[in-house]
């Protein structure tokens, strides 16, 4: 489970985080630090507001800066270190830009048994992102195969920015999902 | 982001028979139905909170008894008695005063497992029961729910179950007037297979990456936030509920001695009807697979099928008549563990299986233990060469000493489930790993599982 440490800038346009200019990326909003701050008092520890807090900062900046990942350690009070710890560790928290539809592809095994190798090739057509390479040029798609989401007698199965979540998906649904996408039906990542 | 899902659900829950006496019907009642998750329903249909109330009437100490006597094995994986490990915890004296968890373990992340978001999408009360009980039977101040990361589309309505629960008085302070304390949290987690393990998935409630911790302590005396804690399975808990309002002898009579009650068996790969099943404990694969689940989707033999989640080693036909329950299956070579099976017919390829899994292991070990880190990068790579037809003269033993070098030699036990498949695949389908190191290719008439960046040549 080991992750480079992210990227500060990316050369792909429009994608989500992207849109922001850099210095609007380096600061929280209020509303998320006091959330962060009520949910981290939930709990025995304030550390244990460490993943919520990501999962915060991820939605408000597209995925997790340095910079991001700086002001989740100044509004929970932990050390910065924790947080990158925290931060690299999962790979739910995204250390770089991805697509505006954000799609993950389970290819373990029931799913493969079940076609999962072809409906990702099919993905990757019709979106013409590149398996694990990050958002397309016009910021709109990124694909990555991922291990079992928990719906194996139902694969082949696909997530869509770790929301919308579909089941047996054979090429009419996939083209259902992502015309949803298309006319903005799906909420974008992030938003 | 996520919502409640109003998707009709094409999986088969239920099968003929299903409710009756021989298969009772006490963990998957009304799944299938989107409306069922309501408290009002769950009163209405399904005796729900008829448990609590009985044990909250009990002495605690009676209510552990009750569980000990149904004799509950954990569903999450170990098969470890439900109501031993509640005994272990820590009982107040006047001296010394303790803040106690509950931790349900809903990080379900064993490939080939999907029982427990049925639970949590349809039934999260009987959980929620469940939890308030053994809440109340350990003494515990807090109850959380750690769900995984990817079960962002089921939150809200878990989370609109426990709020149902709290405005009725199940959950909060003095509940149903017994003075004592109780509230539920829900936590998730962040894409992690390890924060299934008990302790790595304490510390991931705690704030911190998800790795195993060295046991002793136990989470009986150090657990989620250094206090004593008991982690148990979302249908481990779930059938709490079903245990207290029927009593632990009762319960017992389902299944067979010393693999008591019901059991959701997760049925997917190559069969007609996949999906989940519950069954009372002992009664035989085959039977699962053909009779209930249809037998194979492809029309081909059914090859190989793992029998407990894929970290259990796998059955060939031999084996189908063995009885799922814990002690035949380890009897027989393999687990029972999270009672997911995968089937697969004569024309998958077991050296692409085999590497399928693997990689999922490599790409999941925490990292903290040497044999564990390396040696399942080590196997998959060994596997990729074979399966690209690049195997080297030797590979095969290469590959098979690993397993005897990680199993038993790692903090958790996720060294020993990479282990599983690749030494029953190897002692049972040898040939197919030779035929890949003479031919540089999968045996003719198999079909290629795995996407074309990893695909060998056919
Ligand atoms: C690598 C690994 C992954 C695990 N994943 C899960 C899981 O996803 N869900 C679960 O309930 N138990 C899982 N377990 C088992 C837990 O450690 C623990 O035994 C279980 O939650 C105890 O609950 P039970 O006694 O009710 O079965 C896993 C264990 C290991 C070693
Ligand atoms: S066995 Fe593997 S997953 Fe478990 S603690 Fe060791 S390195 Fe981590
Ligand atoms: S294998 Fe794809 S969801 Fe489990």
């Amino acid at each position: 489970m080991n992750h480079p440490l992210p990227p500060e800038t990316s050369p792909v346009p429009l994608a989500p985080g992207e849109r922001l200019p850099k210095a609007k990326r380096e600061k929280l909003s209020p509303e998320s630090i006091a959330k962060i701050k009520e949910i981290a008092a939930k709990f025995p520890d304030r550390l244990a507001g460490t993943l919520p807090a990501l999962y915060i900062a991820q939605r408000e900046f597209g995925f997790l800066s340095l910079g991001a990942m700086k002001e989740v350690a100044a509004a929970l009070d932990v050390p910065e270190g924790h947080v990158f710890g925290v931060a690299t560790f999962y790979t739910m928290f995204r250390k770089s830009p991805v697509g505006r539809y954000h799609f993950e592809v389970c290819t373990n095994l029931s799913c493969a048994l079940n076609g999962a190798a072809e409906l990702l090739q099919k993905v990757v057509e019709k979106t013409g992102a590149r398996v694990g390479e990050g958002p397309t040029a016009d910021g709109m798609w990124s694909v990555e195969e991922v291990e079992c989401l928990a719906s194996c007698g139902s694969g082949p199965c696909i997530q869509v920015n770790h929301g919308v979540f579909d089941e047996f998906v054979d090429e009419a649904k996939l083209e259902a999902i992502i015309d949803a996408c298309r006319r903005g039906e799906t909420a974008a990542w992030g938003e | 982001m996520a919502a409640i899902r109003t998707k009709p659900d094409h999986q088969s829950y239920t099968f003929p028979g299903f409710g009756s006496d021989r298969f009772p019907n006490l963990m998957l009642r009304g799944a299938g139905d989107l409306h069922n998750w309501h408290l009002k329903t769950y009163q209405e249909r399904w005796e729900g909170y008829e448990g609590m109330r009985k044990a909250l009437k009990m002495e605690p100490s009676a209510v552990i008894a009750e569980v000990k006597a149904s004799d509950i094995r954990g569903r999450g994986g170990a098969g470890f008695r439900a109501g031993l490990k509640w005994s272990f915890m820590p009982k107040d004296t006047p001296e010394k005063k303790f803040t106690r968890y509950l931790v349900c373990n809903g990080d379900e992340g064993e490939p080939g497992t999907f029982k427990d978001r049925a639970i949590l999408e349809y039934n999260p009360h009987q959980l929620i029961e469940g939890m308030i009980i053994g809440g109340w039977a350990m003494q515990c101040r807090t109850g959380f729910i750690y769900l995984r990361g990817e079960f962002a589309w089921l939150i809200d309505k878990l989370e609109a179950a426990i709020q149902e629960a709290r405005d009725a008085g199940y959950l909060g302070k003095d509940i149903l007037g017994t003075g004592w304390d109780f509230d539920i949290l829900t936590y998730r987690g962040a894409g992690a297979y390890i924060c299934g393990e008990e302790t790595a998935l304490l510390n991931s409630l705690e704030g911190r990456r998800g790795e195993p911790r060295v046991k002793p302590p136990f989470p009986a005396s150090v657990g989620a936030f250094g206090q004593p804690t008991t982690v148990n399975n979302v249908e481990t808990l779930a059938a709490v509920a079903p245990i207290l309002r029927m009593g632990g002898n009762e319960y017992a009579k389902l299944g067979t001695p010393g693999n008591t009650g019901t059991r959701i068996y997760g049925v997917s790969g190559h069969v007609k009807r996949p999906g989940l099943y519950e069954l009372p404990l002992g009664l035989p694969l085959e039977f699962l697979m053909n009779d209930l689940a249809g037998g194979s989707s492809t029309g081909a033999k059914i090859k190989g099928v793992i029998p407990g989640g894929s970290s259990a080693p796998i059955f060939t036909e031999k084996d189908f008549d063995c009885p799922l329950d814990f002690d035949t299956v380890r009897a027989r070579g393999s687990m029972a563990g999270s009672g997911g099976l995968i089937v697969m017919d004569e024309r998958t390829c077991m050296v692409q299986a085999c590497l399928r899994l693997v990689k999922f292991y490599a790409h999941e070990s925490c990292g903290q233990c040497t044999p564990c880190r390396e040696g399942c990068n080590w196997m998959e790579m060994i596997l990729h060469r074979m399966e690209h037809g690049q195997g080297r003269p030797g590979d095969l033993d290469l590959l098979a000493s690993l397993p005897p070098r990680i199993n038993m030699r790692t903090l958790c036990p996720l060294g020993d489930a990479a282990c599983g498949p690749v030494e029953s695949m190897i002692a049972k389908f040898r040939d197919e790993f030779e035929y890949h190191l003479t031919h540089k290719t999968c045996v003719p008439g198999t079909r290629s599982i795995l996407p074309a960046a990893h695909a060998g040549a056919h």
